[in-house]
């Protein structure tokens, strides 16, 4: 008898069906939503891979370079190569540093720096071990490169400045960014916030900043959850940054900043006609590539703690009480008021009492009569004494500012100083006190609260020996903007600015004239000029008593100023220079040579010949001349410059 | 119906067993190990990485299948308690060599390959209910006692595994076992009140948190926090779920073609060979190759249900239904998991992940499968 087949119990097959049908139920939720992940939003999660896969990379721009008016480069892109570790491929990071250090130098700090770095990077980031080594030291690297794993030699790009301290004064430096630089921009670029990146920190680097740093490039690369780079996937190039020309003619900036010397000094040379700065100079001055390298703390605090300050640019920050080279404003305002003419004389006894003090001229003896070629000539202190107390401090100061005192000139050095025009309302709202009639008198040679600053006394030379309102310009003008629009005319009378120059011809041709040692002997370049020696500390009665009575007896700190305005040729002005030489005793025996001495140099453009010194200085001038040739550095300009 | 009458029917004997095996069954498992050496080489780089072991692995376990499924089943029914007894044992002597301060481990190292003993017990726990119920007269099944019993058998390797700790296997043989009970015909109410305490105790893990009598570990419940709100962390514990979820999404339709997926690829999916490989699979395969391997899927779960229904006896009919299901949560529970529906637990895909004791259980399971599908009662003709 055969048996039926077993079966399963109804209640187990309703059971295992019900729990299949659950299965596949579930199995669907799974489908439905992979298609929701995988269709619905597809895109969406497409982009957020690409987000995670993709890093864009900044391309750093090459910076522009910034040329003096004849193309020869003053700050340019150096490749600079630099050794990198990358821990990963190295092993054993100590025995690959030691090895390195025994074919260059590497200096201990640099090793201990790499393992700072190590740390904190990833293992496969390169870390720089040595900066800005020698051509010769990479290729010592290449060559051993087989027993040196890890160890790269890479190339980039540097600032370098190949004038060096002739133009930091005026071209300043770079440096990597910092925290402060960041801060004070709203919007700043991308490329601001690559580490290290390069940006100027003084002077024209920092002010044409933009204008030179170029448009970053970039890259997309591919990078892996770790965040190593896979591979490139596209990149755009960077645009380099534009290239500045400047006025300013590099042969003469060298000569003058050398001229200068170690002196506290600062000379600004200026072309007459177009206001183009030619030179612009400060000492003592300092290297910028010092500071692109970055500084030590001991050549850094040596600058800081340097008492001639060489971290100042003098020619534009610095302001100093003009002295008796403000006679000319003083005399221009008392012919303008009326109150004296070329014809009139002061009596000069030596002093003239004011308010019940007596105020001394410079000559203790007197100048007897004065008039006022004889009071610019010989620099007579009480014909200014006198005129000023008659004209009033409102219209010397009101004519001081059409010769561009008190005034900032924007020629983009962001540190230019605005100098000092004071008057009634100004020590009113300044000092809290009234304006006395002693305060005028100062005021007429160029002491007390007057203050200026080298440019403005080039400024004010320019603006005499032309008679037109000449402004300052340091950045060349393109061709498309060149244009030949007259400069206004100074609102004077043309007689009266002509009286004044003759006076200041006489001060350098004359005999008698305070700068006639420092006299242009060659007829087509005569120079017209005017010394000044502005009071720092008035040598005190106790001083006296000591037997100090001259400059060479005092400390330096203590010592007047020295400052010369001239400018040449006589009779058809085009160049003016002004000269200060902080504490260098007086005008007419610091300053002017060394003005005329520039003058010259810019006049001949180059070398000028020894006849065209007086015969006596002429040795003198030849053993410098030599020695000048030997320091200064051949310049030889670019070609095809595009600015 | 019992064993015993089943003896009687006609039963292949001898190598024709080898004709009368589910072959729809291998031939979808084999589809499965070469889905798995594909994705394994794609992420592995090579082939020698991750995917040649793996297919040898698979070579030796798809040939233990076969010798398991020409071993009659009621040799595997008298077998079943002591399955379950070692594969208890084997996790008790893991916890202790943890204890014994030989480090927390959840595997033996056997040298070729490391056992974890919690996923023999999603076996053993199927083996032992379906030949407890087999020989349990169908009038008991609902009886307290009789509930107890099987119960007390789940909640031993439940409890050890929760304590190793692993929330996934702890989940699969709760489930798995619950599976086979409700099969077996125990009176729903006792489920239903399992589901009203379960709740209650998910809302007790929730109010405990914080408190003396924290009831997870910390990492467990950020792992749900993470689960509820992956956005909340995204470079932390969230991380998984949403990298998980972005190379899921741009797979798109066809997939970024094998090798070219970019966040399996580049590492920004962790660890892509074994739990997450669905993810890599669908980043490059696409929707098309996830589906594709869903269908294989309940495929496989399909023709266990006609198998188990076939079997006609108790024990078969239970053991197939009963491994079926635990395949099913493996894959339900790793698909959820990887597509956001469910927090992280750490449950494999299966036959696909890398790794050897899912593998050597699964295929155990099948070799079972086969062998009931073999030895079942047939009519005479």
């Amino acid at each position: 008898m055969s048996m039926p087949a077993p079966k399963l119990s109804k209640k187990m097959m309703r059971r295992a069906f019900l729990v299949g049908g659950l299965q596949l139920g579930f199995a669907g939720v799974l489908a439905v939503r992979m298609r929701h992940l995988q269709i619905d939003q597809a895109d969406q999660f497409r982009l957020m891979a690409d987000e995670n896969r993709i890093n864009v990379r900044l391309i750093s721009p090459k910076r522009g370079e910034i040329y003096d008016r004849n193309g020869i480069t003053l700050a340019r892109n150096e490749q600079s190569f630099r050794i990198t570790l990358v821990e990963e491929e190295a092993d054993d990071v100590k025995g690959v540093l030691g090895k390195l250090g025994e074919l260059i130098t590497i200096t201990p700090e640099d090793v201990e720096q790499t393992f700072i770095e190590l740390k904190k990077n990833a293992p496969f980031l390169p870390v720089t071990v040595a900066d800005r080594v020698s051509w010769d030291d990479v290729s010592i690297v290449a060559l051993n490169a087989p027993v040196l794993p890890g160890i790269t030699p890479e190339t980039g790009l540097s600032r370098q400045y190949p004038l060096g301290s002739y133009f930091t004064h005026v071209v300043g430096y770079v440096g990597p960014v910092s925290t402060r630089d960041l801060e004070k921009r709203d919007a700043p670029d991308p490329l601001l916030k690559i580490p290290r990146f390069q940006i100027g920190k003084s002077r024209l680097e920092a002010s044409f900043e933009d204008h030179l740093r170029g448009k970053a490039g970039a890259r997309n690369i591919e990078v892996n959850a770790a965040g190593r780079v896979m591979q490139e996937l596209d990149r755009r190039e960077s645009e380099a940054g534009a290239n500045l020309k400047l006025t300013i003619d590099a042969k003469l900036q060298c000569y003058a900043q050398a001229r200068l010397g170690e002196e506290s000094a600062s000379a600004v040379v200026m072309d007459c006609k177009t206001g183009e700065l030619l030179a612009l100079t400060s000492s003592p001055s300092y290297d910028p590539n010092k500071f692109v390298r970055g500084i030590s703390h001991k050549d850094y605090n040596a600058l800081l703690e340097d008492k001639r300050k060489p971290l100042v640019s003098k020619s534009v920050q610095g302001a100093y009480p003009p002295g008796s080279t403000f006679k000319m404003i003083t005399a221009l305002a008392a012919l303008e008021a009326g109150i004296i003419d070329e014809k009139t004389t002061v009596y000069c006894p030596g002093h003239l009492e004011i308010a019940g003090k007596k105020k001394y001229c410079w000559k203790r003896g007197g100048h007897g009569k004065v008039s006022l070629e004889k009071s610019l000539r010989e620099s007579c202190d009480v014909f200014y004494y006198d005129i000023a107390l008659k004209v009033g401090i409102e219209k010397i100061a009101e004519v001081a500012r059409r010769f561009g005192f008190g005034e900032k000139h924007d020629i983009s050095m962001s540190v230019e100083n605005e100098g000092l025009v004071p008057s009634k309302e100004w020590k009113r709202r300044t000092r809290d006190s009234d304006w006395l009639i002693g305060d005028t008198a100062n005021v007429a040679i160029g002491q007390g609260d007057v203050l200026a600053s080298p440019l403005q006394l080039a400024i004010m030379t320019a603006r005499l020996a032309t008679g037109k309102m000449i402004s300052p310009k340091l950045i060349a003008d393109t061709d498309a903007q060149k244009n030949d629009a007259e400069e206004a005319e100074v609102t004077l009378n043309p007689a009266h600015l002509k009286a004044v120059r003759k006076a200041m011809y006489e001060v350098s041709n004359a005999r008698n004239g305070t700068a006639y040692r420092s006299r242009v002997i060659d007829e087509a370049f005569r120079m017209a000029g005017k010394t000044g020696t502005s009071q720092v500390f008035t040598i005190s009665e106790a001083e006296r008593k000591k037997g100090v009575t001259s400059n060479e007896d005092r400390d330096w700190e203590r010592r007047d100023h020295a400052l010369f305005v001239c400018f040449a040729p006589y009779d058809d002005p085009k160049i003016a220079v002004s000269v200060v030489v902080e504490h260098g005793g007086g005008g007419s025996t610091t300053a002017a040579p060394i003005a005329r001495d520039i003058l010259l140099q810019a006049l001949y453009d180059g070398t000028p010949p020894l006849t065209a010194y007086p015969v006596k200085d002429r040795a003198t001038i030849s053993k410098q001349q030599t020695q000048f040739q030997e320091i200064l550095p051949r310049l030889e300009p670019e070609e095809n410059v595009e600015t | 119906m019992s064993y015993l009458e089943y003896r009687v029917t006609t039963v292949p004997s001898g190598f024709s067993k080898i004709l009368h095996m589910n072959w729809a069954i291998v031939f979808l498992v084999t589809a499965i190990a070469v889905v798995s050496c594909v994705m394994l080489y794609s992420v592995g780089g090579s082939f020698s990485k991750w995917a040649d072991p793996q297919l040898k692995r698979f070579g030796v376990t798809f040939l233990m299948m076969f010798v398991m499924a020409m071993i009659p089943i009621w040799f595997w029914r008298n077998m079943s308690f002591l399955a379950y007894g070692i594969a208890l044992l084997l996790i008790i002597l893991v916890s202790l060599m943890g204890s014994m301060g030989m480090g927390a481990q959840r595997w033996i190292d056997l040298g070729f390959m490391k056992l974890q003993p919690s996923e023999l017990a999603k076996l053993g726990i199927v083996m032992a209910l379906a030949a407890y119920y087999d020989m349990l007269p169908a009038q008991k099944v609902s009886r307290p006692v009789w509930v107890a019993l099987p119960l007390l058998l789940i909640a031993l390797p439940v409890g050890l595994v929760l304590k190793q700790p692993d929330l996934g296997t702890a989940i699969l043989i709760m489930l798995s076992g619950g599976t086979v009970m409700f099969l077996a015909g125990v009176h729903w109410a006792y489920f239903a009140t399992v589901l009203a305490t379960g709740t209650g105790t998910v809302l007790a893990v929730f109010k405990s948190r914080d408190t003396a009598w924290q009831l997870l570990k910390d990492y467990q419940y950020k792992r749900i926090d993470t689960f509820l709100d992956p956005s909340s962390d995204p470079l932390g514990a969230g991380y998984h779920i949403t990298q998980s979820k972005i190379a899921l999404g741009s797979g798109g339709v066809s997939g970024r073609g094998l090798t070219q997926g970019t966040q399996s690829q580049l590492n920004f999916l962790p660890e892509k060979h074994t739990d997450f490989i669905f993810t890599t699979l669908a980043e490059e395969l696409g929707f098309v190759g996830g589906i594709s391997l869903l269908v294989i899927y309940v495929l496989i779960l399909v023709f266990c249900l006609i198998s188990a229904i076939e079997a006609k006896d108790k024990y078969s009919s239970l053991l197939i239904s009963g491994i079926a299901m635990t395949f099913f949560l493996f894959f339900a529970v790793n698909m959820s998991m990887v597509m956001g529906l469910m927090p992280v637990v750490g449950v494999p895909l299966p036959l696909v992940s890398w790794g050897g004791s899912s593998m050597l259980v699964l295929m155990a399971g099948f070799g079972l499968i086969q062998s009931a599908h073999v030895h079942r009662p047939r009519a005479k003709k």
